[in-house]
């Protein structure tokens, strides 16, 4: 049984996977606290999925430990029933119905049928239950794979990737879901590549690159420790340079790009570079403080574009 | 396991699967037991490889359940390859990690798997056989072939013993069809290499060399269903069939345990 009042819902430490000759996953060591929504982000192959199924007992660690909801992920019978989870996409049985989908995984895992339609309508199938999983869209098949992540009315949810397919108005469905869920108490350990999305719903995040960890905390832990940015824009864009030359003068690094100056420096610097460049008699059309976003870090941590 | 089983009925009791397998079960069972009365003066044989089966034995008591004998094997290919499938979807489905997510204990998950084969198995060799001998009585009038010793306590003892054998290979090949679906990870790979092996290798090399026909398995479960045969007898069947399937439940129940779900 396990203890639903560890602090922790996931607790990986030095976890490895190592295949013949690839290393899926390298000393992964991280946490996530209960109650926390969690994204899950890295490129493709940086060993998110690889975790994930350690994380469900499908796969065997090569060595190091995880936890899940304390206990141990050599033992996932002990938490699993508390777990909901969507990996690699939904995957069911073309020639059932949703509906029947989701009553062959709740009759396996001991939960009651009758929430099956409830759940069916919770994720805004009311009406396809019926119909044969194979005539779904791939938005629908991705609804289908949540409402069978929420079966057993989890302590714990783990998505992959869980908007995919959808269009914004499902995107903005799951996204209220997920929050609903985290309100009430539920863990959500979410993959996906949409950056803005994680930042939008997440508090923490963890982040891969080539199967190591190279971020795992409060995204705004993450945000803060980036270098801030002023971003300028003159009317006369042959000011540019002189802007770059007035704060390189005062040591900071500059990059001109797409019409703007993006300035490294803190963001209390900005009314003085207002001021010098009215000095200069430069007329200023922008001038914007900010931390460069969840996509941009990203970027720089993992090493892409 | 009791979920397990529920929920694996679930799935075989989809009208496509179900009546789709029993169709055609029904259909060569209809085909094989009419073949046997309607031939029975032809010259050419009424019963595989050209045998011919004569009055002297339909008149016997055991006379009611040739037919079903006869076509025990052929039940058992069908439930092979029902099964062979079955499991190997799972893994191109992708549905395995699933199951494995909501019963976490794999022998759990795959025990539940074979007690479900085997009710199956029931309601199909208990059907067929119904049809076989309903079949056998109509056409027995018509082929001038006694009933008199059929429903006799003979009788009904051969009826019985004929539900055995032919329950017992029907299941031997299931297993031997989930191994195969565990092992290959493919309906068309596992089935095709079933049927190519039953089908068409176990009789070339028996033409070639009669005296491997008591070591293949395929033919041993067929003799199974049969009771025996004049070359080979019900317990070297059982025990060399059964060695078969022995070791393919284990081999392939390890290989389930074991591998990791990583599709």
């Amino acid at each position: 049984m396990v203890s639903l009042m560890t602090t922790l819902a996931i607790e990986v430490s030095d976890l490895t996977k190592q295949y013949e000759n690839l290393t899926a996953v390298r000393g992964a060591t991280f946490s996530v606290p209960r109650g926390a929504i969690c994204g899950f982000v890295g490129p493709n192959g940086a060993g998110k999925t690889t975790t994930i199924r350690m994380l469900l007992g499908l796969i065997t660690p090569t060595s190091g430990s995880a936890k899940v909801l304390g206990e141990s992920v050599s033992n996932p019978e002990k938490y699993l029933s508390f777990v909901g989870a969507m990996i690699e996409g939904p995957a069911f049985y073309p020639a059932l119905t949703g509906s029947e989908n989701l009553r062959v995984l709740a009759t396996l895992g001991g939960f009651p049928v009758e929430r099956v339609e409830d759940l069916i309508t919770l994720v805004g199938l009311s009406g396809r239950g019926g119909d044969k999983y194979k005539t779904y869209s791939l938005g629908m098949k991705q609804r289908l794979g949540i409402a069978a992540a929420l079966l057993p009315n989890p302590a714990l949810l783990i998505l992959d990737e869980p908007t995919n397919g959808l269009d914004p108005e499902g995107i903005q469905e799951v996204r209220d879901l997920l929050k609903k869920l985290a309100s009430e108490g539920t863990t959500v350990f979410v993959s996906s590549h949409l950056l803005s999305e994680i930042e939008i719903i997440s508090e923490h995040i963890v982040m891969l690159r080539k199967g190591e960890v190279v971020f795992a905390g409060p995204i705004e832990e993450l945000l803060m420790n980036q270098k801030p940015t002023i971003i300028v824009r003159t009317e006369e864009p042959n000011d540019l340079e002189k802007i770059a030359a007035i704060a390189t003068a005062e040591g900071h690094k500059v990059s001109i790009r797409a019409g703007e100056a993006h300035i490294e420096g803190p963001h209390d610097w900005a009314p003085i570079l207002n001021k010098k460049a009215f000095e200069a008699g430069i007329t200023l059309a922008q001038l914007t403080p900010t931390l460069p976003n969840l996509e941009e870090t990203f970027f720089e941590m993992t090493g892409g574009k | 396991m009791f979920k397990v089983f529920f929920a694996e009925w679930r799935k075989l009791r989809r009208p496509t699967l179900f009546l789709g397998t029993f169709l055609a079960a029904l259909f060569f069972n209809g085909l094989i037991t009419s073949f046997i009365y309607l031939m029975i003066d032809s010259e050419g044989g009424n019963s595989d490889r050209g045998r011919k089966v004569g009055r002297e034995v339909l008149n016997l008591a055991s006379g009611s359940v040739y037919g079903f004998s006869s076509i025990g094997g052929l039940l058992g290919i069908i439930v092979l390859c029902v099964f062979a499938a079955q499991t190997s979807q799972e893994y191109t489905y992708g549905t395995l990690r699933n199951l494995l997510v909501r019963q976490p204990k794999r022998l759990t998950l795959l025990a539940g798997k074979y007690a479900a084969m085997k009710s199956f198995a029931i309601v199909l060799v208990l059907v067929n056989a119904v049809v076989s001998i309903a079949i056998s009585i109509y056409l027995s009038d018509r082929a001038t072939v006694s009933t008199d010793l059929w429903f006799t306590s003979a009788g009904w003892s051969a009826i019985a013993h004929t539900l055995v054998n032919v329950y017992i290979s029907v299941v031997l090949y299931a297993v031997i069809g989930i191994a195969l679906g565990i092992l290959l990870k493919s309906p068309i790979s596992s089935i095709s290499i079933a049927l190519v092996w039953l089908l068409i290798l176990e009789n070339l090399i028996g033409a070639v060399k009669p005296a491997t026909l008591k070591w293949v398995p395929g033919n041993q479960l067929s003799i199974i269903a049969q009771g025996g045969s004049e070359s080979i007898s019900y317990s070297h069947a059982v025990i060399v069939g059964g060695a078969f399937a022995v070791f393919a439940l284990l081999l392939s129940s390890f290989i389930f345990v074991k591998r990791d779900v990583a599709n």
